[in-house]
């Protein structure tokens, strides 16, 4: 009974941190130099591991399918099925997971120390909230780089399966091959339906570590603490909303 | 050290009034009924042993922590209400410092001005520098509070207090940790604000000198309890045992607990 309060409380403390954050949206225009360093931090920061990973995971997810497909003698559906689980599926969830590990925890990591050495406190005094000037540019900045970076992910995975489908001898499919079925089913709606779940998850994952910082108590071991609390939350409600997000747009 | 003459003059000071005030932390009463008024203009001292509830009194003047019980005013504004942030302009020295530490001092000190959009850029420079001139401190507008002593961190919270241009200003502790001439500079800083500003000052401390030399009026918490208020000459021969154990501590190394020490360690 008292877990499920604890869970309660929290998921009413990171709505609460939305909707204060969202009060001040307007003051976003003279925010834009924190907004663009934002933008850097958790898009560009990001870039490198996002596409390495995803060029592997496209050329894995060839690599198993062709092996699997030749018995079937539908090899010519790799294009197809890597296209359309990087879209749909894979690209977004794996975006968001690279976003809680790369950014999530810095994000925890700085508001905790922040709290822990009373700046937070600092900023209070000054009637100067939190919330407009360390929340509102990060969830602003996570909404514009997250399609970004989904899409790139996308790409490369696209990418990394027609070359592993050329030079592969027991698939060796053409790259014009793979990428006609590639396009032949694949639809804006599938494009649309990632992108839309990567918002979603960049969005809970930047408040929940958000949240979990600006709410640290104690000393500097609780930082750490925070940090994989943030982290371990992050990657359960990436999964969960998954379920959810991808139930609503079928 | 400069002479602050040239210290930006608040427009209005405001009083405190605290009311019953009664703050429990787990079922743990820290305050307990405190009650007290702090005058507009003067410099109030508020000293007691460590563990007695300064700081917690402190935050919630500051309107960091709500009361559990009873109510703290600034002027006729309610200390816990986020809106008196907005119409009191309130400034705290932390006992640590509390500076941003991914900002160098100037942008620590040109936050307010600049969130607040005060002064254009140029204003806001001239008003920075003014503050660091003051407090001596020009020469380490580029360096970051990781590279500042204690002393200086000290003094660059008093300085970002100081550009705000308060009407209530409150320090935490402002001499610990401070060698001798330290503390003995701030509190000089201290007593001139005050004198060039005319703004009230509520000081935490358990610094007896502090407490002595600038106070206008004083009182004593312990245990959560306000013991006694009055003038820094009323507490010079207090009359209260334990008050007078707090203020002239004597050391009695014949006094039983260290005989049991000694014994413990034969």
């Amino acid at each position: 009974m008292k877990q499920l309060t604890v869970i309660f409380e929290c998921i009413g403390s990171t709505v609460l941190l939305a909707v204060r954050a969202a009060r001040y949206a307007g003051t976003l225009p003279r925010q834009f130099p924190r907004f663009i360093e934002q933008c850097y931090l958790i898009g560009y920061t990001t870039l490198p591991i996002v596409t390495i990973l995803s060029f592997f995971i496209g050329a894995v997810l060839a690599l198993q399918s062709g092996y699997s497909m030749e018995n079937y003698g539908t090899k010519q559906f790799i294009g197809t099925l890597v296209g359309l689980s990087l879209v749909r599926e894979l690209g977004p969830v794996m975006v968001a997971i690279l976003v809680t590990g790369r950014v999530g925890s810095a994000i925890t990591a700085e508001l905790a120390s922040m709290k822990v050495y009373q700046e937070i406190d600092a900023l209070v005094t000054m009637d100067i909230p939190p919330e407009r000037m360390l929340v509102l540019p990060r969830l602003v900045a996570v909404l514009v780089m997250m399609p970004v970076l989904t899409i790139i992910a996308d790409l490369c995975g696209w990418y990394g399966g027609a070359l592993i489908c050329k030079y592969s001898a027991f698939i060796s499919i053409e790259p014009d091959t793979y990428f006609a079925a590639l396009k032949r089913y694949m639809e804006v709606k599938d494009v649309c339906d990632g992108l839309i779940k990567a918002e979603v998850f960049g969005f809970a994952v930047v408040l929940v570590c958000c949240n979990i910082g600006l709410k640290t108590r104690g000393g500097p071991r609780e930082i750490g603490a925070s940090v994989t609390k943030a982290v371990v939350t992050s990657l359960i409600i990436i999964l969960v909303l998954d379920y959810f997000v991808t139930k609503a747009l079928l | 050290m400069s002479e602050p003459s040239a210290a930006p003059v608040a427009a209005k000071t405001f009083g405190v009034t605290i009311e019953k005030l009664c703050k429990s932390f787990n079922g743990t009463a820290v305050l307990k009924d405190v009650s007290l008024e702090v005058r507009p203009g003067e410099i109030f001292v508020i000293m007691g042993p460590s563990g007695s509830g300064k700081s917690v009194l402190l935050r919630h003047i500051a309107g960091l922590d709500q009361p559990t019980s009873g109510r703290v005013f600034i002027g006729d504004f309610d200390a816990a209400d986020a809106r008196t942030r907005a119409r009191v302009r309130l400034a705290l020295v932390f006992q640590a410092g509390a500076l941003f530490n991914s900002m160098s001092v100037y942008d620590n000190l040109a936050l307010y001005l600049r969130e607040h959009r005060l002064y254009n850029e140029a204003g806001i420079r001239e008003r920075v520098m003014q503050a660091l001139q003051i407090l001596s401190l020009a020469k380490a507008a580029d360096k970051y509070p990781g590279e500042l002593s204690g002393g200086m961190k000290k003094r660059v919270s008093i300085a970002r207090a100081l550009v705000m241009e308060p009407e209530l200003l409150l320090y935490d502790e402002p001499t610990s940790e401070l060698d001798p001439v330290m503390a003995a500079t701030i509190i000089e800083i201290i007593a001139a604000l005050r004198r060039h500003t005319a703004v009230t000052s509520l000081v935490v401390t358990h610094d007896r000198a502090l407490a002595l030399t600038i106070a206008d009026r004083m009182a004593i918490l312990m245990d959560g309890r306000i013991c006694a208020i009055g003038r820094p000459a009323e507490f010079e021969h207090p009359t209260d045992p334990a008050i007078a154990n707090f203020l002239n501590p004597t050391i009695d190394l014949e006094h039983p607990r260290f005989k049991q020490l000694e014994n413990d360690h034969e």
